[in-house]
């Protein structure tokens, strides 16, 4: 079995990350080698603030320690890691429910309800519906970001990016009434403006959904 | 209980002080007690456009830190009777402003004003927070071009989020926008973006369309706030927001290139 070590983060502060690893490097150089690594953001301290994931990432890398992938809950990580095309595993609480064998058939639980945002959402804001639909009855402006772990609705122009099923659900969709947008991502397979704007229904009423992979754009 | 107002723009150089001036000895000029609060600190740029730059004892900074009374700060204009400027400082820094100190201030203009015009400086950081947080009216501040509105777009999100109103669930800052440095003929040619295109983007409620105007540089090498130009396009154009901003509704003008007969210019509104 393949052995991946996890780097579970306890503070934000490169320069200290960068003397902690020097240290362990110096303990066993022969285990930093090219070895595959988990980075877990998710038992980061809220009040750590913001983590650049570009550097962090270079740094581990500095020490050999290889990125596969991210451990992340917040909507800010999952959206860096999904923008530098790396994969988000659950945070580790949620992964051991997830191996948890419960029958499907029994869960009725209630459905999450959708988080419902009527105001516009302007530039330099990001929305985030864990769990759930997200439903924008109002403008996204260029420069916002929706996150979701479900389907991502606008009735409104979409200029800004929408990411649905952000925690891997392949059968989420985006649904818009103008696509205008900068990005669709679906479970991290996205496409950006460059590629939108050669729709041939760029400014219309779409859905996306994803078929092997493939981010289809269809008319609504 | 005074009106306060702001000014605000995100990216810099689009207008705003003298936007604020205008405005400001517009709704004097109506008969309105008011005062213009220069929030960029550092820079000063009100007192000169005002005109007042010799008499500047005391600033905003000095109220704030309890170095000077409010009535010692205040310069009062020269031209009009109701109108009054309190100064940015030039020795300090955008830190010397905090929360405490400004709140301090705006309660007691209100006290004294019916309108407290906050010229803010550029930006989204803590000046331009601080310009913003206590309004009850926003004038948005935007040039026809595509990094302006981005800014606008990205400041009405701080107002609707980041402001006092909003902390506190109020009634949400109302908002408008001030389309600035129009220039028709060159929306006619692509190269800017046309009030259509702007409003569809911030969706939200037009008080006017400012024209690129040689008498707004005229009026500010002078010391003279545009709005008191009568004969000029810009001095005009601040006339009808101001109307607009007190409730009347007012056809645009200057929206078109100027190649119409006289009638039509003086008749041509939008529709
Ligand atoms: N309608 C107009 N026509 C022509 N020039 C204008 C117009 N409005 C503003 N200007 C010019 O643009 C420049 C910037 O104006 P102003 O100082 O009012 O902008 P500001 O938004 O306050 O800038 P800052 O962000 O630096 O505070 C000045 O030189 C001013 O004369
Ligand atoms: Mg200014």
């Amino acid at each position: 079995m393949l052995a991946i070590t996890t780097l579970e983060l306890a503070h934000n502060d490169l320069d200290r990350l960068d003397r902690q690893l020097q240290a362990k490097v110096a303990q066993a150089p022969a285990f930093f080698e090219n070895t595959p690594l988990v980075l877990a953001l998710d038992k980061l301290p809220e009040a750590e603030g913001t983590v650049d994931l570009n550097a962090l990432m270079q740094l581990c890398q500095h020490h050999g320690l290889r990125t596969l992938a991210i451990r992340a809950s917040r909507a800010e990580d999952v959206s860096a890691a999904n923008a530098l095309n790396l994969p988000v595993l659950p945070p580790s609480g949620a992964r051991e429910r997830l191996v948890d064998p419960a029958p499907v058939k029994v869960v009725e639980a209630e459905p999450r309800p959708s988080r419902i945002i009527t105001q516009p959402v302007r530039g330099g804001m990001q929305i985030y519906a864990q769990g759930c639909d997200l439903i924008v009855l109002a403008a996204v402006s260029a420069g916002a970001e929706l996150l979701a772990d479900g389907n991502i609705h606008v009735y409104g122009p979409l200029r800004g990016r929408a990411l649905a099923g952000v925690k891997g659900n392949t059968q989420a969709r985006i649904f818009c009434q103008q696509l205008a947008a900068e990005m669709l991502s679906i479970a991290g397979q996205y496409k950006t403006a460059e590629d939108l704007r050669r729709e041939p229904l760029w400014g219309q009423a779409v859905q996306a959904s994803l078929s092997a992979d493939v981010l289809n754009i269809r008319s609504l | 209980m005074a009106k306060i107002l702001v000014v605000t723009s995100g990216k810099g150089g689009v207008g705003k002080t003298t936007t604020s001036a205008a405005i400001g000895t517009g709704l004097a000029l109506r008969g309105h007690k008011t005062v213009i609060v220069d929030f960029d600190v550092g820079l000063r740029n009100l007192d000169l456009i005002m005109g007042c730059e010799r008499r500047v004892v005391y600033d905003f900074v000095n109220v704030c830190n309890g170095e000077a009374t409010l009535n010692q700060a205040l310069i009062k204009d020269k031209r009009l009777e109701n109108l009054y400027i309190l100064a940015a400082s030039q020795t300090r820094d955008k830190d010397a402003l905090s929360k405490e100190g400004v709140e301090k201030v705006i309660k007691e203009l209100s006290e004294q004003f019916e309108y407290v015009v906050c010229d803010s400086p550029a930006g989204i950081e803590k000046g331009a927070h601080l310009a913003m947080y206590f309004a009850d009216e926003a004038i948005v501040v935007t040039n026809p071009e595509v990094s302006s509105v981005r800014d606008s777009d990205r400041m009405l999100g701080l107002l609707a989020s980041k402001s006092k109103r909003a902390e506190e669930g109020l009634e949400p800052i109302k908002e408008r926008l001030l389309l600035t440095r129009y220039d028709p003929e060159r929306v006619t040619k692509g190269e800017m973006l046309g009030v259509e295109d702007v409003e569809e983007i911030l969706a939200i409620n037009l008080l006017g369309v400012i024209p690129e105007s040689q008498a707004v540089l005229k009026a500010s090498n002078q010391g003279v706030p545009v709005i008191l130009d009568d004969q000029s396009d810009a001095g005009q154009a601040y006339s009808d927001a101001v109307d607009r901003l007190l409730g009347k509704e007012v056809p645009h003008r200057f929206l078109d290139v100027q190649k119409k007969g006289f009638l039509q210019r003086l008749f041509g509104g939008r529709e």
